[in-house]
């Protein structure tokens, strides 16, 4: 059933084009026909139909990001029929009791409305909320997938760029959403947010100024973020979604290695019927988890917080949890960072936490292409996928990044941790400080151990087969493990692999004895090249599985491991 | 008239009006000043028994005469709802040292038991005493008054909906789930542990039983959202969304993927 799809030469499509046109004699083949005499979108609805996408479960992770997002755009619209975007003050007048007669925002009294009075509000405003929070989830663990395979090398560049922009506007459109209902935790996160515009140097107070129209929290803020959060920044996630689907669509997915998959085809299910079928279905699954969570579990019960108004707040205010990294950030930030100098306050305790540490993460991953791309100097196109194991410096970088980045979303959560787990907020703290420090250093320690020793697992099973538990007793009473060789199926990804050397020192100088003018850069290449590649597993070669097999022919026994192409040259750890 | 305006310029004058100023002032304010509900009149035999158990059970750590010590404060002027609500939830006797009494809920004495104490700690200096139960129960307290009252007062550091917070250096503000009224009411007059105080001055007792009101009714509502998480803000949520959310979502596109396999 698996088709391989290869570049189509124009001819071709227009052969099968002329083909459809004369042999559509049912009706909707000739409504088919009508509509594409009028628009030509047959020649490209067949191509886009034949489009051949590879089958794998984390492939599907974006598409989970794409449907919230759907999801997020249908029930945002049906809130949006009832939401009031308005600081206006009115009585409360609904039919949840223990808020009768409270003086509120309509803005709060309209969210109050849709989740007590307006029929299916409530759970569409937590499916909204839920689909909002597996959206962020959805992104974060794609970018992963997308890094760790090594999905962002040529072509792809310039789609992991736009997906770290899409994943930073995700948040803040989050947050916007978060702030709008004017309860009392939204009222606390505007306020946060505020101190955090303050805290930019020089500028914050005017910023700030800008944005509330005055002074915290005025009049204007909240029909601002409305129209930020269904105007201006739908418009633009959807643009650079679009962007992102239609390059994908260009580049063609990527797929993983294995038998017949090469760098020039995709080896997978059509589009048409496969594909949209399945794509189709997934997206009525997410919606079903979606619509089963938000029915069972509540989410921000705006309710039990109350109207916003300045002094109160409640213990345990959080950002929804795609900003607490910021918010954890900003908790371990000590004080002492905040000084005075030329007249001026300088917050840096606030301001790199809570302001500074969005742009420059994203930044980090967006420019990391070209990062790896300068230390490999690697040119060329790769649509296989490495698997994670097999490029084990820059897994274990990207998992590195990763913990960072968990430590500061736990941070922020500090002081339910203390809490629930009985522990005190200042221990917590104190140990989040320097687990930020210490935990990115071990992960990447760690993972690229655990690489090296899963690349060396696979280079056992393919010269020696697997374990298969069976102890045999030979005539002259000595034991052995039977091992079974794999077959070729199983070996092919476990060798289709590249193991790339790290690059050597040339003399630097040339036939006269003048030294290259980029002789600095070169050294500084070779040494970030020693650091990704200068412990490394190569894979099994053809010569040395037959060595193995011939090997295994006369002796039954593997025990002793064959010490092959395992490099450590001078190992540094 | 004219003999009392003769005499306004004696020597004495100026102490005499300073002491009926002072003499009326003080009169006033033992009039209009807000008195601590008073308990049911407590026995001199009940007291007797009080000191018995407080000798048997509390001296160690508060003092023979309830004069403190260095592992307790003094007991002078604690009062009775002092006693009741320290006694009453379990907190004392403190079962070890720690940054902070716990709630308990295996009660160690009976009510005539903690009443006897209190009427013997209420004895030895004046103190806030056991509130009545009208101003407890919740009934007739303004729900919507009380929730403002909460949210400005309260939830700084027992949470919006009463499930606790954390405070420095492990001491915790206390889930409020559950508690009865009068524990609640005591806990406000008498600020136990990092608690303030909440006199009659800053709440009068209607806005303290307006709390109580408020605080029964949002936990007797349904959770009209479905599973409440412990109502502890967007941690649990986030912390729902990445396990049970992401793990379904993975599960579908898994299964998915082994459809067409």
């Amino acid at each position: 059933m698996s088709t391989t799809a290869s570049a189509r030469t124009a001819a071709d499509l227009r052969a099968a084009d002329a083909k459809g046109r004369t042999g559509s004699e049912s009706k909707a083949g000739a409504a088919g026909v009508w509509v594409d005499e009028r628009t030509g979108l047959a020649k490209g609805a067949a191509y886009m139909m034949k489009k051949v996408f590879p089958d794998h479960w984390s492939f599907m992770l974006g598409e989970v990001a794409m449907y919230s997002m759907i999801i997020c755009l249908l029930t945002g619209v049906f809130l949006s029929f009832w939401f009031v975007p308005s600081a206006g003050q009115i009585p409360y007048n609904g039919s949840y009791l223990p808020l009768q007669g409270v003086i509120m925002s309509e803005a709060y009294n309209s969210t109050l409305a849709i989740s007590f009075d307006i029929r299916g509000g409530l759970l569409i405003r937590q499916i909204h909320h839920w689909a909002a929070l597996m959206f962020c989830v959805a992104i974060t663990v794609h970018m992963l997938r997308v890094f760790l395979t090594g999905a962002f090398r040529k072509p792809r560049e310039l789609n992991w760029v736009i997906g770290s922009i899409l994943s930073m506007l995700a948040i803040v459109e989050g947050f916007a959403g978060y702030s709008l209902p004017d309860d009392l935790l939204s009222g606390t996160g505007i306020r946060a947010a505020e101190g955090f515009i303050r805290s930019i140097p020089l500028v914050g107070s005017y910023i700030s100024y800008l944005l509330f129209g005055g002074t915290f929290p005025g009049e204007a803020i909240i029909p601002r973020l409305y129209s930020v959060h269904v105007l201006l920044l739908p418009a633009v996630l959807i643009g650079l979604f679009t962007a992102h689907i239609v390059l994908v669509m260009v580049h063609k997915h990527t797929q993983f290695p294995g038998p017949g998959r090469t760098n020039e085809n995709v080896v997978g299910f059509p589009l048409m019927p496969v594909y949209t079928a399945k794509a189709g279905g997934f997206f009525f699954m997410v919606f079903g988890v979606l619509a089963i969570i938000s029915a069972l579990v509540t989410i921000n019960p705006i309710w039990a917080y109350g109207p916003y108004d300045p002094s109160p707040v409640t213990a345990g205010s959080q950002p929804d949890w795609y900003m607490g990294f910021a918010d954890g950030a900003l908790r371990l930030l000590p004080g002492f960072l905040e000084f005075e100098l030329f007249g001026f306050t300088w917050s840096m305790n606030v301001f790199l936490g809570a302001v500074a540490l969005i742009p420059l993460m994203y930044t980090a991953a967006g420019v990391y292409p070209w990062i790896e791309a300068w230390v490999t100097g690697d040119k060329r196109e790769h649509h296989l996928l490495d698997r994670p194991r097999n490029a084990p410096t820059r897994t274990a970088i990207g998992m590195a990044a990763f913990s960072f980045y968990v430590v500061l979303m736990f941070a922020a959560g500090n002081d339910i941790m203390a809490i629930r787990l009985q522990l005190s907020i200042n221990d917590v703290t104190i140990l989040f400080r320097m687990l930020v420090f210490v935990v990115p250093v071990i992960v990447f320690w760690v993972t690229r151990r655990i690489c090296w020793s899963l690349q060396r697992h696979d280079r056992e099973k393919v010269l020696h087969g697997r374990e298969t538990g069976t102890i045999i007793r030979t005539a002259e009473g000595k034991f052995f493990e039977r091992h079974e060789d794999i077959d070729a199926f199983e070996r092919w990804p476990l060798v289709a692999f590249e193991s790339p050397a790290p690059l050597a020192l040339t003399d630097g100088a040339d036939a006269n004895g003048v030294s290259a003018k980029d002789a600095k850069k070169a050294r500084r290449r070779v040494a970030w090249s020693n650091f990704y590649f200068k412990t490394r597993v190569e894979p099994v070669t053809p010569t040395e599985l037959a060595a193995a097999h011939h090997h295994g022919e006369h002796e039954a026994i593997s025990g002793g491991s064959a010490p092959a192409a395992i490099k450590h040259d001078k190992h540094p750890h | 008239m004219n003999a009392l305006a003769a005499r306004r310029r004696h020597p004495a004058a100026i102490a005499i009006l300073l002491f009926l100023g002072l003499a009326l002032v003080g009169t006033a304010y033992s009039l209009l000043a807000p008195k601590p509900a008073q308990a049911a009149v407590a026995t001199a035999a009940d007291a007797e028994l009080g000191k018995q158990l407080f000798l048997a059970n509390c001296a160690t750590c508060h003092g023979l005469n309830a004069e403190g010590t260095k592992s307790g404060p003094t007991l002078m002027g604690v009062g009775a709802a002092s006693v009741d609500f320290q006694v009453g939830t379990g907190r004392m006797p403190l079962a070890g040292p720690n940054v902070q009494a716990p709630r308990i809920d295996t009660v160690k004495f009976t009510e005539e038991q903690i009443a006897a104490m209190a009427a013997y700690v209420a004895s030895l200096a004046p103190g806030p005493a056991i509130p009545d139960a009208k101003l407890t129960s919740g009934e007739g307290g303004d729900v919507a008054l009380g929730g403002e009252i909460y949210r400005v007062n309260c939830a700084m550091c027992h949470n919006f909906a009463g499930s606790g917070g954390a405070l420095t250096r492990g001491k915790y503000a206390p889930s409020l789930y559950g508690v009865d009224g009068r524990y609640v009411y005591e806990a406000m007059i008498t600020g136990p542990q990092s608690m303030p105080v909440f006199n009659d001055t800053n709440l009068n007792p209607e806005a303290k039983a307006s709390v109580i009101a408020y605080l029964k009714a949002t936990q007797a509502e349904p959770n009209v959202g479905g599973m409440t998480l412990g109502n502890l803000g967007p941690v649990s949520e986030g912390m729902f969304v990445w396990i049970f959310g992401l793990l379904l979502m993975i599960a579908c596109a898994f299964w998915l993927g082994q459809k067409a396999a």
